[in-house]
């Protein structure tokens, strides 16, 4: 019995000694010892391998698949204008009464029928649909194709659950209590450059070993705009490893709520080394209050550049929903920065109302690799003449171009929320404005 | 086991939903799919404040009324040959169909587009709009932008224009006469807009 537990304890040490040698110290001081490079490799090797024997076998499902785009119906793209004038192309202009015909109500059913079908918001709030399974049992839709992929899948699972999952979770671990530790640790000295320098290194130390901890590939581009000192970086938000994916690179300061439990612990340490802005829940809801505190932290240029989420939400990377125009209002330069993630290797994104974050987590733990691209877009500046909103859009629309994704109006809000009654009246105030004519005074 | 894509297995009754309403396979799985994520909690069938969850129809002016279409006079529930059925009323009208007499069956004959079209200014299905129900729907599309003097005067215009048996109403025969009224002026022009176009959705390959 004893020699069992000796064989264990002497097998967990094996086993951190060997992460620490070969994965902790190179990420603490950001070489690479090739490892991942070459698991990567094997990775999309193997990957290609299995689409093209799925495709081989079943082009039927090949020719329903191709279509990139997840569309299902063409949607007519005349305005309410444009539409209802051809319904009413003959009828002469009556004297009065106004223009109402029984025919206009078929544009308005027909866009509603389309929203039926398929609509625009709902879709962003579930995982991208693959082209080709990518060997993982969650995306699984396709049927036995031959034995020697289905071989390769039930590799894989062991693989992934037995070997890297543990691997990951260890490494996360060691990560985020080094986070702790480590910025409780420089907290303790006097202000000078000297901790600035030692507490960028812990924080940039500790989020690359968490990258590790995910297998994470990141690609950096146009690195000569990332943001700098005094401003704030925007980026588009698809889940909480977003946070980790920019740290890698770069310090920032976050913005959020204190949590109690864990997280509380892990805000709590940060902040002692370099300041972030924590809010306590009461302190979000007022607005003023809010942008006060950001603004000051901006106005500070010895302080990091801050890091938000203007969508407030997650979304699933096909698309950026609307900015919220707070961080817009500041007046500080704004630095965007466009996050783009390969979905073959494993989807990134976070359905809240699905998943709770552990679970979440270990489905991150449990994929192939997190593969993403990260473009630093040149810094933007609020010009005269335009509100917040239009500077928010401006910005959305350059991240979006940069990035790939669609770009689109609605509020990520509305996954929980009801449409504003609002945005009805715009329809409406439309449609009289044609029945009605210029006799209407509406406002 | 999967993500939430269908199979034909899940699909109740699949090769008769095709044969009635000329959905390709394909469209039906989507169409599975759509209606499995609609229904949120996974009881099999819909209500109406399923469809309230998709904010574009939130926001049209008689989405309710579309969605009280869908629901038959006095249930709660949708179940999905239901939905796919109402949907097939949508589907473009094949140019290529003989004109036979059984033209008038199909699903998405023109008939059953205009029938739709007309349920929805007849609320109480007694098969004649009534000058309340015309009011009712102008309210609903224009809402605040008009004052009620004005209202009743388009009112008043629509049904006098439209109304030919003048008992104050409009029956299913006077509203496609009305309808088509206005078409037929279109079809003289070069562009071929017409109500198979208008009430049509194009479904992709």
């Amino acid at each position: 019995m004893e020699d069992v537990w000796a064989g264990a304890l002497w097998a967990l040490r094996v086993w951190l000694y060997l992460i620490v040698g070969l994965i902790m110290i190179p990420a603490m001081f950001g070489f690479s010892l090739g490892i991942s490079e070459t698991y990567m490799n094997i990775l999309v090797k193997t990957l290609e391998w299995a689409t093209l024997k799925i495709q081989r076998v079943n082009t039927v499902e090949r020719t329903r698949n191709a279509s990139a785009s997840n569309s299902l119906i063409q949607r007519g793209n005349g305005s309410m204008e444009k539409e209802l004038g051809e319904l009413r192309r003959s009828r002469p202009k009556p004297p009065v009464g106004g223009d109402f015909t029984f025919s206009d109500c078929f544009y308005f059913t027909r866009k509603g029928i389309e929203s039926i079908v398929e609509d625009e918001v709902t879709q962003r709030f579930t995982s991208e649909e693959l082209v080709s399974w990518n060997l993982l049992t969650r995306t699984n839709d396709f049927q036995y194709i031959s034995l020697k992929l289905t071989l390769v899948y039930g590799l894989g699972i062991f693989v992934r659950y037995c070997i890297l999952a543990p691997l990951r979770i260890t490494l996360a671990l060691i990560g985020l209590s080094w986070l702790v530790i480590g910025t409780s640790a420089v907290g303790f000295l006097p202000n000078s450059s000297v901790k600035s320098w030692l507490s960028e290194w812990v924080h940039v130390m500790c989020y690359r070993i968490c990258a590790r901890g995910l297998s994470a590939t990141i690609h950096y581009h146009n690195r000569e705009n990332i943001p700098k000192k005094g401003g704030i970086c925007v980026a588009n938000h698809t889940s909480p490893i977003d946070v980790v994916i920019l740290c890698n690179d770069a310090c920032y300061a976050m913005v959020g709520q204190i949590h109690g439990g864990l997280m509380g612990v892990l805000q709590r340490a940060m902040v002692r080394s370099c300041p972030h802005v924590w809010f306590e829940r009461a302190e979000m809801k007022d607005r003023h209050l809010v942008t006060k505190r950001l603004t000051d932290h901006v106005n500070d240029k010895t302080k990091l550049p801050i890091l938000i989420f203007p969508e407030g939400t997650c979304v699933n990377n096909t698309s950026v929903m609307m900015f919220k125009k707070g961080s817009f209002e500041i007046g500080a330069t704004i630095y965007p920065v466009a996050i783009k993630y390969d979905p073959k290797f494993g989807d990134a994104f976070w359905n809240s109302s699905k998943y709770s974050m552990v679970s979440y987590l270990l489905r991150m733990m449990t994929s192939w690799a997190l593969v993403c691209n990260v473009w630093y877009l040149p810094a933007m500046h609020q010009q005269v003449g335009e509100d917040a909103v239009q500077f928010a859009n401006r910005v959305k629309s350059a991240i979006a171009h940069q990035g790939g994704l669609l770009d689109l109006q609605w509020d990520g809000g509305l996954k929980r929320a009801k449409v504003k009654e609002t945005f009805k009246e715009q329809q409406q105030k439309e449609y009289s404005s044609m029945v009605v004519g210029d006799d209407s005074n509406s406002d | 086991m999967g993500s939430s894509r269908s199979r034909m297995d899940d699909i109740p009754h699949a090769q008769q939903l095709i044969h009635e309403t000329d959905f390709s396979a394909a469209h039906l799985l989507r169409l599975h799919q759509r209606f499995k994520f609609l229904d949120k909690y996974q009881t099999g069938e819909l209500r109406p404040r399923d469809f309230g969850a998709i904010p574009a129809l939130a926001l049209n002016p008689i989405g309710d009324r579309i969605i009280g279409a869908f629901f038959s006079p006095g249930r709660e529930t949708l179940d999905f040959p239901s939905f796919v059925r109402i949907l097939a009323h949508f589907r473009p009208t094949d140019p290529n169909r003989s004109r036979d007499s059984t033209q008038q069956e199909l699903a998405n004959s023109r008939t059953r587009k205009l029938k739709f079209a007309f349920q929805l200014y007849d609320q109480d299905r007694d098969g004649k709009i009534s000058r309340a129900e015309l009011l009712q729907v102008l309210r609903a599309m224009l809402e605040t932008q008009v004052v009620e003097e004005q209202l009743q005067s388009i009112a008043e215009r629509a049904i006098q224009e439209a109304d030919l048996d003048k008992d104050d109403a409009i029956s299913f025969d006077e509203f496609r006469r009305i309808v088509f009224f206005f078409f037929v002026f279109c079809l003289q022009s070069l562009e071929k807009v017409n109500i198979d176009h208008k009430m049509s959705i194009r479904f992709l390959k």
